[in-house]
């Protein structure tokens, strides 16, 4: 069995809060060594990597595809391209496809189809109601068992609270994870934009900060009455954040998760219709960008997503209010979520935390940590190094980028899979 | 026990036991006391039904009506046959498919029945507390056959008769009933019954089918098969209504037979010699599977059958003994 190591890096890992001089051992796909301090790794294969940031490789837990469906749009191949070249090591695809993932066979599918590309891990989430309808309750047991990690019906509220009670009551006896949007589905209908001065400017229908807050209320409650174990799936509101903190608080144990683009942009970057800022929940005032941004430092944000959502240029050229919702961000996400360290001062540690441990953590996946025995998922990256971000360049199929043109910070030297290395 | 060829007339009535209350609405009409009566007074009829002559005349000039507002073929024939071998005269009215039509109330079917002086009323209704709105109307007695998810006593009294022919001591067994307790009348019935005879009862089955308190009706809960079939002597499984997968109940009937289906697998998990019970009728390869139902050296279900009518035929005889005209 060859032996590889990579040696003279600045190890980041975020699960022992460990920010120093160190090096690595693999073999058989996995971390044998973990060495601290500058110190001389033997093995048949030595990379040195020359001080920069070695950590345990992304983990995406909110990918769209188009596959099966609307591969035009995006495959799991080419997600999964960008995802290794973006230094993510393990994806987890949303369950609205067409068919949608609402079936223990198709779990399968997408776990076979993902691991046949060799490149990272594929996982998927699997639907919480039949053909995310909001009406009759998908197999979750089985899909639970065929491997899927969390259940969800994505961008779609269950709009009926008994059936979500149902749900979140089922999926306690197989404590699945239940992930849901928080938002009013009265308050939000129609609306392509954040309410305020700007969208009433823009004479575009808006979405009041309160629905956020309504729709997170009824889940929180859902979730102390049935127990169940839930993730905030995309928070964008100061105001939710506020009624977490209260249901926290009060002892309700909740994992919340944030997009990089509610981190990165605020609704003033709709700008003239731009229609790549047009996301679903809409981008929100800078204060609300703050407030996440603040949270993320006190730790309070489990999992940052990059809401990974393609969408071809005909489904984006159109007026802003008919324009699919979603931007991609698979490939971007390290260099926008290394904002947070450069431009609001995070550490490091902290910035990767929700990226890798947070997510592991949440799903029950033995990755996201840089410790022995541990699948040798790694990136390693340059976090200081300048790029013009290309969307023509990026390896997904569509190239709905919103950070197209952004000047970022930090580069993904490389990145390894199970010991291979797939960037 | 007695020999099939012992059984007489005089051994009935011999064992025969006053009912304790004047209706048999709910399991908790029983007591302690009287329930191993009707139990041996069961196994007497049981012996009597083996016979080839099964005429008594224990209730012969009574007239007993079936009122079924609900379709039922096999809890309705059971009564039927019940009171026909003890001599009654019988009524069985599928009350579901004529006067609810015309839109005649609860009370109104009661109060004209009532004019036609019978002597017993047995009622199956949807609604949960029919029975007792009805026997407060009525002259005659009121034997509950099923209301809405609220009590099947006679069902509760068959199954204890089965598990007590099957085990001999009924009260330190531990019965496991599974599957969907929130609609279940079989449930409660049982529930109460076991538990007065001494019994511990389990309920096992997903969390959106069994009540958030039923802990508090002094049972052990679970939601896992392997953990709440452990120790267990006796596996009751419920019939899981098809149209409950409509209300976000549970996903399908493939994913519910997986981890809550009765199958050799599953139940290899209970105490070994542990028997199978199913208050029918089955949906096979939902709740249980027929390599289960099927095998008579692990399930009771066709003995409960037997039981039914042996039960019901007890608690009509010990109704008629509290008016005190049969004795001689």
């Amino acid at each position: 069995m060859t032996t590889v190591a990579i040696i003279n890096a600045r190890l980041l890992d975020p699960a022992t809060d460990y920010d120093g001089p160190g090096g690595l051992l693999i073999e058989d796909g996995r971390i044998v060594r973990v060495v601290h301090g500058a110190s001389h790794i033997d093995a048949d294969q030595i990379i040195n990597a020359d001080g920069l940031c070695l950590a345990p490789g992304l983990i995406d837990i909110r990918v769209k595809t188009g596959e099966p469906g609307a591969e035009p749009k995006e495959t799991l191949k080419s997600a999964s391209l960008a995802a290794a070249a973006g230094g993510v090591t393990t994806i987890v695809v949303q369950p609205d496809t067409d068919p949608a993932v609402d079936d223990p066979a198709m779990i399968d599918f997408i776990q076979r189809r993902g691991a046949a590309l060799n490149l990272v891990n594929v996982r998927a989430a699997g639907a919480a109601t039949k053909a995310l309808e909001g009406q009759r309750m998908a197999e979750i047991g089985l899909m639970d068992e065929a491997g899927a990690l969390y259940f969800t019906d994505g961008d779609k509220v269950i709009v009926n609270s008994r059936t979500l009670q149902r749900v979140m009551s089922y999926a306690a006896a197989f404590n699945a994870l239940i992930a849901c949007r928080p938002a009013d589905p009265w308050l939000t209908e129609g609306a392509v934009a954040a309410s305020g001065e700007l969208a009433t400017r823009l004479g575009l229908s808006g979405s009041p900060a309160i629905a956020e807050r309504i729709g997170l209320e009824r889940d929180l409650a859902l979730v102390e009455q049935t127990g169940a174990r839930f993730l905030v799936d995309q928070i964008s509101t100061e105001g939710a954040l506020e009624t977490l903190a209260r249901a926290r608080a009060k002892g309700l144990e909740v994992a919340v998760s944030v997009s990089i683009n509610h981190l990165c942009f605020n609704e003033v970057d709709i700008g003239d219709y731009r229609t790549f800022y047009r996301l679903d929940p809409p981008l929100r005032s800078e204060a609300d960008r703050q407030a996440l941004i603040e949270a993320v430092r006190e730790g309070l944000i489990d999992v940052i997503t990059s809401a990974h959502a393609p969408a071809p240029a005909e489904d984006k050229r159109r007026p802003f209010a008919e324009a699919a919702p979603g931007a991609i961000g698979l490939e971007t996400l390290l260099p926008a979520a290394l904002t947070l360290h450069h431009e609001a001062g995070l550490d490091l540690l902290d910035v990767l935390r929700p990226l890798t441990q947070g997510p592991a953590a949440l799903l029950g996946l033995d990755a996201g940590v840089l410790a022995e025995g541990a699948p040798a998922d790694l990136v390693l990256f340059d976090p200081g190094a300048p790029i013009i971000v290309d969307a023509d360049a990026l390896h997904s199929k569509s190239k709905n980028s919103p950070f197209d043109g952004r000047r970022l910070q930090g580069k993904v030297i490389g990145t390894w899979v199970g010991g291979r290395k797939v960037h | 026990m007695t020999q099939p060829s012992d059984v007489t007339d005089q051994t009935i009535r011999d064992r025969l036991v006053p009912f304790p209350k004047p209706h048999f609405l709910a399991a908790s009409d029983l007591d302690p006391f009287v329930t191993p009566q009707l139990l041996d007074l069961g196994d007497a009829f049981v012996d009597f039904n083996r016979q080839s002559s099964k005429a008594l005349d224990l209730l012969h000039g009574r007239t007993v009506v079936n009122l079924f507002f609900e379709n039922s073929t096999r809890t309705s024939s059971s009564f039927e046959i019940a009171a026909k071998r003890l001599g009654a005269d019988v009524v069985t009215m599928p009350v579901g498919s004529s006067s609810v039509k015309k839109g005649e109330t609860l009370i109104d079917t009661a109060v004209t029945l009532n004019a036609m002086k019978p002597d017993i009323l047995v009622i199956r209704h949807s609604a949960s507390g029919a029975a007792e709105l009805l026997s407060q109307k009525v002259g005659c007695a009121v034997v509950n056959a099923g209301d809405g998810r609220h009590e099947h006593p006679t069902q509760a009294l068959l199954d204890l008769l089965s598990m007590r022919r099957a085990f001999g001591d009924v009260t330190s067994l531990t019965v496991a009933i599974c599957g969907d307790i929130t609609h279940s009348r079989v449930a409660r019935s049982n529930v109460a019954l076991l538990q007065m005879m001494g019994a511990r009862v389990r309920l096992i089955g997903p969390p959106t089918l069994v009540p958030g308190d039923a802990d508090r009706w002094g049972c052990e809960v679970f939601h896992d098969m392997r953990e709440g079939l452990q120790g267990c002597d006796v596996v009751m499984m419920l019939r899981l209504q098809l149209e409950r997968m409509a209300g976000a109940l549970v996903p399908s009937t493939r994913e519910y037979f997986r981890f809550w289906g009765l199958d050799r697998e599953k139940l290899a998990w209970a105490k070994p010699g542990a028997k199978v019970m199913h208050p029918g009728p089955m949906n096979r390869g939902v709740e249980i599977d027929s390599d289960v139902a099927d095998d008579l050296d692990v399930s009771l279900i066709q003995d409960q059958v037997e039981m039914g009518v042996a039960a019901r035929m007890a608690v009509l005889a010990s109704l008629s003994a509290r008016w005190g005209g049969y004795a001689r």
